[in-house]
C-alpha cells in the first residue's frame, strides 16, 4: 500500500485537529462526571442548558478572538481589546441614557424601560463605530508610526478604561432600556441571539480573508514582511485592516457584554479579554510570530476556554480559584503545543501507523 | 578504499524526504590536511550530505567513521564536540556586538569581577592575527565587510572547537576577488595545520585554485571522487550536469541574434538619479529588448541602483522616467503597476515567502497588482502556478509544496515566475544566479535572452563577470558608488576588470 501521507497524519496536521481534541476531552469529562451537562430543556420557547450557556458566554470571546487572529497573523498583537470593549459599550450606554446623572430623568427611565431618545440602530452603529475607530487608531500607530504592536496597543489598553470612565462620567451605568437587553439575552428560534451575531461576524471575516486576497496578504506579511513589500503588497494597509477589524470585533463583543449584564462598568467590562483572546488564538494553532491562521480554530479555542471555565463552575471550584484553574489549562496547552511534545506524539502515532501498515 | 589517512569516511549514506530521495548510497571521505571540494547542481544533495555530517539530519542508513571509529552524529552540538565545525553561507553571528565577543561568546575568560574584557580582546585579536587579519576586535561586527565577518566566523569555529574538520559552505559567494584571495590564504594555513576542509562552492575557478580532490554529486547520487589535477574542467562540468555544454553555447548564439536590436524607444530613463549615502547621481537608460549588465565589485552600488529604479528606496536627487512618465511616488507597488519587476539579491529575506506554497508565491505579485478585492480564484491560481512550473521547469511534486523546501535554483525560478505572471516590461535581476548550479544558471541566462527577444528589457546584475558578458548588450561598470564607464556588449573582460579596479 503506497500512500505518502497517511490519512490520519493529514487529519492530525489540520489546524482544527488539536483544538477539537481538547474540546472533546472536556466534553467527555463532563459527559461522565456531570450527567446534566448535555441536558437541553425548553423554557419560555427557547433552549436552555449548560451547552447553551457555554455558547452564550463564549460569544464575546469568540468575536474578539476573530479579530485577534488576524492581528496575530500579521505578526502583531492587540492588547487593547478589553479597553475597546469598555469604550464602545460605554458609548452605547451614554447614547441610551443621554441625560445620565440627572436623577429625575434616571428615575423616569427606570420607571419606564422603553424611554429613550435614541433609536436602537443608532446605538448599535455608534458602538460599532467607536470600537472600529479605536482599532483604526491602533492600526495607524503600528502601520504608519511604526510603533511596535505591543507598545502601541498598550497605550490604548492603559488609557482606554479611563476614556470609558470619562464617557460614563465616572459612574457604573445601568441600562434599563429593554430592547438593548436583547443582544445578550434574546433568543431567535430558540437559540441565543449572540450565537447568530458570532455567525454573522464570522461569515464577514471568512469572506474577507478567503474570498478576497486580504487573507493571503495577511499571511504573507506575517511570514515575511520584506518579501511581501518587494512583491508590491502594501504591508501598511494590511496591518491597518487587521487592527481596525480587531477593533470592530471588540465593539461587537462590547455590545453583547453590555447588553448581557444591563450595566456598563468601565473598569470591569471585558476585563482580561485581550489575554483570553490571545490564548484562544494560540490554542487555535496560529503562531505568535505570525503567518498561517485559522479563524475557526481560534473560535474553538475560545470555546475551550469557556467550556473549561463553566465546567469548573459546575464542579463548584471556588471563584477565587478559577484563575488558577485557567492557569493550569494554559500550561497544559502550551506544553502540548511545544515542539518537544509534538515530536513525542509524532513518534507514538507513527510507530502505531507502521505496525498497522505491516499488518495489512 | 580503506585509507589510513582518512579522518572522515561516510559510507553508503542514504536519506530520503517525503517524495524525494535526497541521498542514495553516497560515499565520501576526507583526508588529513586536504581541501576537498563538494560540488553538484542544486538539489544534488550537497546540503543534505553536510546536514547528515553535522547532525542536523539523521541518515536513513549508512555509517560515518571519524578516525576509523564509527560514530553517530546526534545533533549539531554533538558534531562540534566530535571536531566538526561548519561556517555557513549565511553567517550566523551577531552583527551588533563586537568581533571579540562574537569570537569568544560562551568561552569568555573570567577574572574576579566577571568577564576579563582586556584578556578577551587580546585573545580575540591574537586569534584573528593568526589568520593575518589585523582589525580592531572591539568594534561591532556589523562595521566590517562580509569577508571579515566570514573570517570571524571561521576564527570562532577554530577557537571554540579546535576542529579536525572544517566545512565551508559557499564561503566566497559574497566576497570579491581580493577578499577571496585572503580567505584562500587562511584556508592554506589551516590545511598546513592538518585540518581537513570540505569546501562547497559554485565557482569552478576556485575549485581548481584551492582544492586537492573533488567529489561530484548529481541528483542525490555519487558521480565520483577525483583528484583535482587529473580532472579537466570541461569534464567536471559534464559530470555535474550529466550532459554536454551545448546549452551554454546556445546562450551565446541567442545573444548574437539579439545584437541587431538597438536605438529603440527608451523604457527607463534616469537623469542624475541618486541617493545620498547610497549611490551618487547616475545617468542610465534602458531600451526595449535590451539587456544591460551592471558590473562592479561588491558594494559598488549595483543593488542600490536596482533599489532606486524599483522604488524600494526614494531618491533625493535627479529624476526617473518610466515609459516617458515621470515617477513621483516611489514604491514597489507603483513599479509593479508601471511594469517593472525586481528579483532581489537576498532571495531568502527579500524574495520568497518560505512558508507559503509555490502557488501562493507565484501569484503574490499579480494579486498585489489586482488589489484586495479582485481575488484570483483558487482554480485560476493553480492554472497560473502549474503553467510556470512547467515553463521554467521548477522541480517539485506539486504546486502546494512550501517554497522553503525547494533548492536555491528552484526558489529563484519561483520568484521569476512571480514576476513573469505580472507580465512586466522591465526586469531587474539582482544576482539571479547566486548560489545556484551551472545547469540552472544556463537556464536562467537563456531565459534572460529569450525575454529580451520578446521585447522585454532587462537589467542584469551579477558578480560573475563572465555571466554579465555573456548576456548583456551593454555593460555599465560601477566603482565606489559611481558609474565608472559604459561599454557595448562585445567588450572583453580584461577591460571591465581594469575599469572596476580603477586602472582605466
Amino acid at each position: 500500500m503506497k500512500n505518502n501521507t497517511p490519512l490520519f497524519k493529514r487529519v492530525r496536521e489540520n489546524r482544527l485537529f488539536w483544538p477539537l481534541v481538547a474540546l472533546s476531552l472536556i466534553f467527555i469529562f463532563n459527559a461522565i462526571f456531570s450527567p446534566g451537562f448535555f441536558k437541553l430543556g425548553i423554557l419560555d420557547g427557547h433552549l436552555y442548558g449548560n451547552l447553551i450557556d457555554v455558547f452564550n458566554n463564549s460569544a464575546p470571546l469568540m468575536l474578539v478572538a476573530l479579530g485577534m487572529t488576524l492581528v496575530i497573523a500579521t505578526g502583531g498583537v492587540d492588547l487593547s481589546v478589553g479597553a475597546v470593549i469598555a469604550i464602545s459599550a460605554a458609548m452605547g450606554a451614554v447614547l441610551i441614557n443621554p441625560v445620565f446623572g440627572n436623577e429625575e430623568i434616571t428615575n423616569a427611565v427606570a420607571a419606564d424601560p422603553t424611554l429613550t431618545n435614541t433609536p436602537l440602530w443608532l446605538v448599535v452603529v455608534v458602538t460599532l463605530v467607536a470600537g472600529t475607530l479605536c482599532g483604526l487608531w491602533n492600526g495607524l500607530l503600528v502601520s504608519r508610526a511604526k510603533i511596535s504592536p505591543m507598545v502601541a496597543t498598550l497605550i490604548l489598553m492603559v488609557a482606554g478604561r479611563g476614556i470609558a470612565q470619562l464617557i460614563e462620567r465616572g459612574q457604573i451605568m445601568t441600562v434599563y432600556y429593554k430592547p438593548y437587553h436583547w443582544f445578550g439575552n434574546g433568543f431567535i428560534l430558540g437559540l441565543p441571539v449572540s450565537i447568530y451575531i458570532v455567525a454573522i461576524v464570522y461569515a464577514i471575516a471568512w469572506v474577507l480573508v478567503r474570498k478576497t486576497s486580504i487573507g493571503l496578504f495577511i499571511e504573507s506579511v506575517g511570514l515575511n514582511a520584506k518579501s511581501s513589500y518587494y512583491s508590491g503588497i502594501s504591508e501598511k494597509n494590511v496591518k491597518l485592516f487587521a487592527y481596525t477589524f480587531c477593533g470592530f470585533c471588540g465593539a461587537v463583543a462590547g455590545l453583547i457584554l453590555g447588553s448581557y449584564i444591563h450595566a456598563i462598568d468601565a473598569n470591569n467590562i471585558g476585563l482580561n479579554y485581550e489575554l483570553d483572546a490571545i490564548f484562544a488564538v494560540v490554542i487555535g494553532g496560529t503562531l505568535m510570530s505570525g503567518g498561517r491562521f485559522s479563524l475557526l480554530a481560534s473560535m474553538v479555542g475560545a470555546l475551550i476556554i469557556w467550556t473549561f471555565t463553566i465546567t469548573m463552575y459546575i464542579f463548584g471550584v471556588p471563584a477565587n480559584a478559577l484563575l488558577a484553574g485557567r492557569a493550569v489549562l494554559v500550561l497544559v496547552v502550551i506544553l502540548l503545543y511545544s515542539d518537544y511534545a509534538r515530536r513525542i506524539l509524532n513518534r507514538i502515532f507513527e510507530r502505531k501507523g507502521l505496525q498497522h501498515d505491516t499488518a495489512n | 578504499m580503506t585509507d589510513s589517512q582518512n579522518i572522515l569516511s561516510m559510507n553508503r549514506i542514504k536519506k530520503s524526504f517525503p517524495g524525494v530521495a535526497a541521498l542514495e548510497n553516497v560515499d565520501f571521505s576526507l583526508r588529513k590536511g586536504e581541501v576537498h571540494a563538494l560540488i553538484g547542481e542544486n538539489g544534488a544533495g550537497k546540503s543534505t550530505l553536510i546536514k547528515v555530517l553535522t547532525g542536523v539530519e539523521h541518515p536513513d542508513s549508512g555509517s560515518i567513521e571519524l578516525d576509523g571509529k564509527p560514530v553517530q552524529v546526534r545533533s549539531p552540538q554533538h558534531s562540534q564536540e566530535l571536531g566538526i565545525s561548519t561556517v555557513y553561507q549565511e553567517i550566523n553571528l551577531c552583527t551588533n556586538i563586537s568581533v571579540a565577543e562574537n569570537i569568544m561568546m560562551g568561552f569568555e575568560p573570567h577574572n574576579f569581577f566577571g568577564i576579563d574584557w582586556k584578556k578577551m580582546n587580546a585573545l580575540a585579536s591574537e586569534a584573528m592575527k593568526r589568520l593575518d587579519v589585523d582589525i580592531d576586535v572591539t568594534q561591532s561586527l556589523g562595521n566590517f565587510s562580509v569577508a571579515i565577518q566570514q573570517m570571524v566566523a571561521i576564527v570562532r569555529s577554530l577557537e571554540v572547537a579546535s576542529p579536525k574538520i572544517l566545512i565551508l559552505d559557499e564561503p566566497t559567494s559574497s566576497l570579491d576577488v581580493n577578499e577571496t584571495a585572503h580567505l584562500f590564504g587562511v584556508i592554506r594555513k589551516l590545511k598546513s595545520e592538518g585540518i581537513g576542509i570540505i569546501f562547497i562552492t559554485h565557482f569552478l575557478d576556485q575549485v581548481y585554485e584551492i582544492t586537492d580532490r573533488i567529489t561530484v554529486l548529481r541528483n542525490g547520487k555519487l558521480v565520483g571522487t577525483y583528484n583535482t589535477t587529473s580532472l579537466p574542467r570541461i569534464e567536471l562540468i559534464g559530470k555535474m550536469l550529466g550532459r554536454s555544454l551545448t546549452e551554454l553555447d546556445e546562450v551565446s548564439k541567442a545573444k548574437q541574434k539579439n545584437e541587431q536590436k538597438k536605438d529603440t524607444e527608451s523604457l527607463v530613463e534616469a537623469k542624475g538619479l541618486g541617493l545620498t549615502g547610497s549611490i551618487e547621481a547616475i545617468d542610465f537608460e534602458l531600451h526595449v529588448g535590451e539587456v544591460v549588465g551592471l558590473a562592479g565589485l561588491l558594494g559598488s552600488g549595483r543593488t542600490e541602483i536596482a533599489n532606486l529604479i524599483f522604488g524600494i528606496d526614494t531618491p533625493d536627487k535627479g529624476s526617473l522616467k518610466i515609459k516617458g512618465k515621470k515617477i513621483n511616488h516611489f514604491s514597489p507597488l507603483e513599479s509593479l503597476e508601471n511594469g517593472i519587476a525586481l528579483c532581489p539579491e537576498d532571495r531568502k529575506a527579500e524574495g520568497i515567502v518560505g512558508d507559503l506554497t509555490i502557488r501562493e508565491n507565484i501569484i503574490l505579485a499579480l494579486q498585489a497588482r489586482y488589489g484586495w478585492f479582485k481575488f484570483i480564484a483558487t482554480q485560476k491560481q493553480y492554472e497560473i502556478a502549474e503553467n510556470y512550473i512547467k515553463l521554467l521547469g521548477i522541480a517539485t511534486p506539486s504546486a502546494d509544496q512550501l517554497v522553503k523546501n525547494l533548492s536555491g535554483g528552484n526558489q529563484q525560478k519561483v520568484i521569476l515566475a512571480r514576476w513573469l505572471a505580472t507580465d512586466p516590461q522591465v526586469f531587474i535581476l539582482d544576482e539571479p544566479t547566486r548560489g545556484i548550479d551551472v545547469g540552472a544558471k544556463a537556464e536562467i541566462q537563456k531565459l534572460v535572452l529569450q525575454l529580451a527577444q520578446e521585447g522585454k528589457s532587462i537589467i542584469f546584475i551579477s558578480s560573475e563577470l563572465e555571466e554579465v558578458l555573456r548576456t548583456s548588450h551593454r555593460i555599465v561598470v560601477l566603482r565606489d558608488r559611481k558609474k565608472a564607464a559604459e561599454y557595448s556588449g562585445d567588450v572583453d573582460d580584461h577591460t571591465i576588470i581594469q575599469t572596476m579596479a580603477g586602472i582605466l
